[in-house]
């Protein structure tokens, strides 16, 4: 029996310290490929390629879903705000909740698994058929040449596709509470146009974007890169970028709201 | 360099992202409306602002003039001290008056600005001398509660 107790706080133990591992080699990892990134960014059209692939391939589904939860938005409010007699009011909560927070948070978990998974998943398989081994052996340099434009194009595509998300969600809401419901359109606008702030509440929501993206995507390309060279490794890697990621976006969201929006109302 | 229709898609996607951008900050946000416009500060001291933030509008006659900066509390005078900018397109008399208002019952506070008769005009800086404290609805009813009870006994009398 005490052995199986040693056994398991050595369990615990070499887990630990192999999570403080990684974490090591994922910032030494992180330094590397900025430092590299200056070679890949003088070659813009590898990362043009790669926005294609994770920006412009994500549009339908941040789109769509943006559509759909600007349009859950605008019934709940309605159907909350109308016992109040402020239906009024329902553009300012679409837009505020859209803009500060469910703009960056969805559009960054839709992003984490529709195009982080794909990255991740793209570097490990070419990492496990030893294609990355094979451009070191042409002395081109995988950092360089497969990740960094990867990541870059991560962290371009990302506030661009919250934008979209916002507005796209902001016109649902219109479309379900002034088209559908009938609430007045010029009170809708106005009462927004009042209470948005652009710099206090539209920049904060693009920074947190861009921190966003900055976070899925480098955890996706070092969890390709550091996949182990197998096909069981490289599932293995696409779940934890998604994992990792959806957990880090909204540790993160936490951290930046209570940094942008402490104090005032 | 030759070119591909992947640079296409990529083109129309950064567009429609800085397209989204500027609808939300133009069209939802209130940088069409307000920013680049000249404004100046004027003060006023309050002797309760009740739930007046900074960013709150100030209006006159119903219109936005300007906004609320700042909100500090006076160790001297024990009174509120709150900042405005207001819209250098409007000018007010130095006798204007100051009032904590509040739109609707439940809604959000605001200073509404009251023109007064004088000839000279308040300058950037300037203090408003006549303010009015904000409605505070505990106050109001205490008030009304205390009213309708003496009633009660005059009545009885």
């Amino acid at each position: 029996m005490p052995r199986r107790i040693v056994i398991g706080i050595r369990g615990i133990g070499h887990r630990v310290i192999d999570s403080v591992w990684r974490l090591g080699r994922a910032s030494r990892f992180f330094m590397l490929m900025l430092l590299k990134s200056t070679t890949s960014l003088r070659r813009f059209n590898l990362v043009i390629r790669e926005i294609y692939f994770t920006g412009v391939l994500s549009l339908i589904i941040i789109v769509v879903s943006g559509l759909f939860v600007g349009m859950v938005l605008g019934l709940q409010g309605y159907e909350t705000l109308q016992k109040y007699g402020s239906e009024s009011a329902v553009g300012t909560l679409v837009a505020l909740s859209l803009v500060r927070e469910l703009g960056p948070v969805v559009a960054a978990l839709l992003f984490a698994s529709r195009a982080g998974s794909a990255i991740t998943a793209e570097i490990g398989l070419m990492k496990a058929t030893e294609q990355l081994a094979a451009m070191e052996m042409m002395a081109v340099d995988p950092i360089a040449r497969v990740v960094a434009p990867r990541f870059w194009a991560g962290v371009i595509s990302m506030p661009f596709l919250a934008a979209m998300f916002s507005t796209v969600g902001i016109f649902g809401g219109y479309l379900v509470t002034v088209v559908l419901i009938g609430v007045d359109e010029g009170s809708f606008w106005s009462q927004m146009q009042n209470t948005v702030d652009f710099r206090y509440d539209i920049v904060n929501g693009v920074i947190k974007t861009c921190v966003f993206g900055v976070a899925v995507t480098a955890i996706a390309v070092f969890e390709g890169y550091d996949a182990p060279p197998t096909a069981e490794g490289v599932s293995g890697a696409t779940t934890r970028t998604v994992v990792t990621s959806s957990l880090a976006i909204l540790g993160l969201d936490f951290i930046l709201t209570a940094f942008m929006f402490r104090g005032m109302s | 360099m030759q070119r591909t229709t992947m640079d296409l898609w990529v083109g129309l996607f950064v567009a429609a992202g800085i397209g989204a951008l500027l609808v939300l900050a133009l069209k939802v946000g209130n940088m069409g409306t307000y920013s680049a416009a000249q404004s100046y500060t004027l003060m006023g001291n309050f002797e309760n602002i009740g739930g007046l933030k900074p960013r709150a509008p100030v209006k006159s006659a119903g219109v936005v003039v300007g906004r609320v900066v700042d909100i500090q509390f006076s160790p001297e005078t024990f009174d509120a001290v709150v900042t405005m900018n207001v819209d250098s397109r409007y000018q007010f008399p130095k006798d204007t008056f100051a009032s904590i208002l509040t739109s609707g019952l439940l809604g959000e506070q605001y200073i509404g600005l009251a023109a007064g008769g004088d000839e000279i005009m308040l300058k950037n800086g300037d203090k408003i001398m006549k303010t009015n404290s904000a409605m505070v609805l505990e106050e109001l009813i205490g008030r009304f509660l205390f009213n309708k009870a003496s009633e009660g006994d005059s009545g009885k009398k």
